[in-house]
């Protein structure tokens, strides 16, 4: 978990506190170690470009085929009159929006956070930010649901009808990353609205979308700064607000919201004992008693 | 406890044997007391049938009692069992924080229980977790194994609520070892005493400020009026009032139920008691009052003050914050106890509603009534289930234990 590391080791820099035991940790180095070569790998995503998308939901009935989850019927278009979120069932959907410049489809999924609220709300790590990018969820979970109440996005699904239940949500295909191959739906994708390769590489195309057709695209995309960074990203023709996006989520990423509390935890762990005991050993009355028989003996 | 069993465990040997120990836990399991009460009956029924719907929760699952959502996956077993319940226990830490650490004499009477208030309220409200997690045979996931989630906040949470419960069991433990009439014992838990609290302290004023801190990543989820970075340190002042509040609540209570176990003199004295207790009260509330419109005026959200949930914030703010905490001022300046409990009660409300504000009403505030969570009759059957639970483990131990008439003789405490 490359970010994680950097971010922690970050995170030690910054308190006090925390250099002392990273010091004595790694004797002798006194720095961070470089990370070994397997870890660096680069996140990868995908880029979504809303302007070739057509609706045929090949990349909802992809999913469904790869994860054993229910297969939608994708010939009743019935569906798209309403706007829907992932659902435990569903962990891709296609949504049709009207828009000033007419309809237009966004596929909707996990938007795989570069730091992401999910695992960092997470308290026995069923969370997971991969090395690939990747977030994914495994059955250590407690099902507490403080991931669905930490994701900007409302992404993780509760199984709430069953009795042994699970987080459903997109996965980014990750055992099929660990193959070598590319996400379900991308492969699907009749029209290459879809595209998967590394964060930086899909910027670089999608800049390259943005400058090379002036006026087709909103100069935006959305995801490469939003929360810190998304693993999945999008470009669209109209202002990404008409198309369902949240576009006041702020470029924070989200487990930065409740680091100033965990940090104050060592602080009011160490500082709050020492002085209690001391208040308490000022306010004793053993001396007074003393001093009247005649002082200590 | 009556007057004769009291002497009898006075006058207890020093040693007594296992056997001993285990027939005098026997003979005082009996139920005691009249037993058809509307009370006893009214809450023996819901507590009957909210056994059988936690065992259907158990084996059908959360949808099959509750009514939460993929957009409301909190409901009031989390927004009010828990944020509520451990609000409500806070006046445990304060307490013992001015009786044992500022060894203020005049709270002695009352700390017994309130620590065992709490010491319940954390076993059964932190307890209904229990219930709300959809995959409960995980629970010890977070204490054993390898896969330890330290950067949540929840785990600090659920560290703290384990440690908690330990640190106010051995807070209580010397009322125990007195019932027991185990004198070496009550000599060595009453030496832990002093630690137990110091801990109990951090770890209270960490955990209540957690709870609060639960809901930063909900940002853009929560109303601004209620949504602030100062989450956790409003969670931590208001549980001081809300914990003092409940003292005064629940004491007012006890004093009538258990009248037979309080001195006269402790009767006199009480007053005194709730006066102190309604001045601090009023302390904390200013300082709350003070932070929330500090944040109000920074936050610069004037103009959702005239909408629908600008008026519900008001009601909070005014009418469950400013005028309570008003009414304990007055009520301290001029010792009406009536006044005082109107407060108390009035105080306890806000917090019920701030709670429930922060992590259901003001909740994605934007999604319309129909679609919007409200408790099942099957969840709340099962949340008064659990509180009358804890009345009656409560009612149980203060008949049997030194908990309201003060320590026996051999074991008086010196300071």
């Amino acid at each position: 978990m490359g970010i994680d590391r950097r971010t922690f080791l970050k995170g030690l820099g910054v308190g006090v506190a925390g250099i002392a035991p990273a010091c004595l940790l790694s004797p002798g180095s006194g720095h961070a170690k470089a990370l070994p070569a397997n870890e660096t790998t680069e996140f990868m995503g995908v880029l979504v470009d809303t302007t070739r998308c057509i609706g045929c939901r090949s990349c909802e009935m992809a999913c469904a085929d790869s994860h054993g989850l229910e297969v939608p019927d994708i010939g009743d278009t019935s569906v798209l009159e309403k706007i829907r979120p992932t659902s435990e069932k569903q962990w891709t959907l296609v949504n049709r929006f009207q828009t000033e410049k007419g309809e237009v489809f966004v596929k909707k999924q996990c938007m795989h956070c570069n730091q992401p609220g999910c695992v960092s709300a997470c308290l026995v790590k069923a969370m997971e930010k991969r090395k690939n990018g990747a977030v994914t969820w495994d059955g250590n979970c407690m099902g507490c649901r403080f991931c669905m109440v930490s994701c900007p996005f409302d992404i993780p699904k509760f199984e709430y009808d069953s009795a042994v239940p699970k987080i459903q949500k997109c996965s980014l295909c990750w055992e099929r990353l660990q193959k070598g191959e590319k996400p379900a739906c991308v492969e699907a994708c009749p029209n290459e609205a879809l595209t998967f390769g590394t964060r930086r590489s899909l910027i670089e195309e999608a800049n390259k979308r943005i400058y090379g057709e002036s006026g087709k695209y909103v100069p935006h995309i959305y995801g490469e700064h939003e929360v810190g960074g998304t693993g999945y990203l999008y470009l669209s023709a109209v202002p990404f607000e008409q198309i369902g996006f949240r576009t006041d989520l702020g470029t924070t990423p989200y487990p930065e919201f409740s680091k100033g509390f965990l940090y104050s935890v060592p602080i009011v762990l160490l500082l709050w004992p020492a002085f209690l005991l001391g208040v308490n050993t000022l306010t004793s009355r053993k001396d007074d008693v003393r001093t009247k028989q005649g002082g200590a003996k | 406890m009556n007057g004769a069993d009291a002497t009898a465990i006075n006058t207890v040997e020093e040693k007594r044997s296992l056997k001993d120990i285990i027939a005098f836990i026997l003979s005082e399991l009996k139920p005691r007391g009249k037993m058809l009460t509307p009370f006893n009956v009214i809450s023996g029924l819901t507590i009957v049938l909210g056994a059988f719907l936690i065992l259907y929760r158990l084996a059908k699952g959360l949808g099959a009692v509750t009514n939460l959502s993929q957009d409301f996956p909190w409901g009031i077993w989390i927004g009010f069992d828990v944020m509520v319940g451990v609000a409500f226990a806070g006046g445990a830490y304060v307490l013992t924080f001015v009786a044992y650490v500022l060894r203020t004499d005049k709270y002695h009477s009352i700390i017994r229980a309130t620590v065992l208030n709490g010491l319940l309220a954390y076993v059964f409200y932190a307890g209904a977790i229990f219930l709300d997690l959809g995959r409960w045979w995980n629970i010890t996931n977070p204490l054993f194994g390898n896969k330890f989630g330290a950067n949540s906040v929840l785990f600090l949470i659920a560290w703290h609520f384990l440690l908690y419960m330990l640190a106010e069991f051995v807070e209580f433990s010397p009322t125990i070892a007195e019932w027991l009439g185990l004198r070496k014992v009550r000599k060595f838990l009453g030496s832990l005493t002093i630690g137990a609290v110091v801990v109990g302290i951090a770890l209270s004023t960490l955990h209540q400020a957690g709870l609060g801190a639960l809901f930063m990543m909900a940002k853009g989820k929560i109303h601004p009026l209620w949504y602030t970075e100062f989450i956790p340190v409003l969670f931590f002042v208001s549980s001081i009032f809300a914990g003092l509040s409940m003292v005064i609540f629940e004491g007012s209570i006890s004093h009538k139920v258990f009248s037979d176990k309080i001195d006269h003199k402790d009767h006199a004295a009480y007053n005194g008691i709730l006066i102190g207790l309604s001045r601090g009260c009023a302390v904390a509330m200013f300082v709350y009052f003070f932070a929330q419109t500090l944040i109000f005026i920074h936050g610069w959200h004037w103009s959702l003050l005239n909408t629908p949930m600008g008026y519900w914030y008001l009601t909070e703010m005014i009418g469950l914050v400013a005028i309570p905490c008003f009414l304990f001022f007055r009520g301290a300046r001029y010792g009406n106890i009536p006044l005082i409990r109107i407060a108390a009660i009035l105080t306890m409300i806000g917090i019920i509603i701030n709670r429930l504000n922060i992590s259901i009403i003001a909740f994605k505030w934007w999604i319309p009534l129909s679609e919007r969570y409200i408790p099942s009759w099957m969840e709340i059957v099962i949340t008064l289930a659990i509180i009358f639970t804890e009345i009656w483990v409560f009612r149980w131990i203060v008949t049997r234990m030194p908990v309201f008439e003060g320590s026996p003789a051999w074991a008086e405490e010196k300071h």
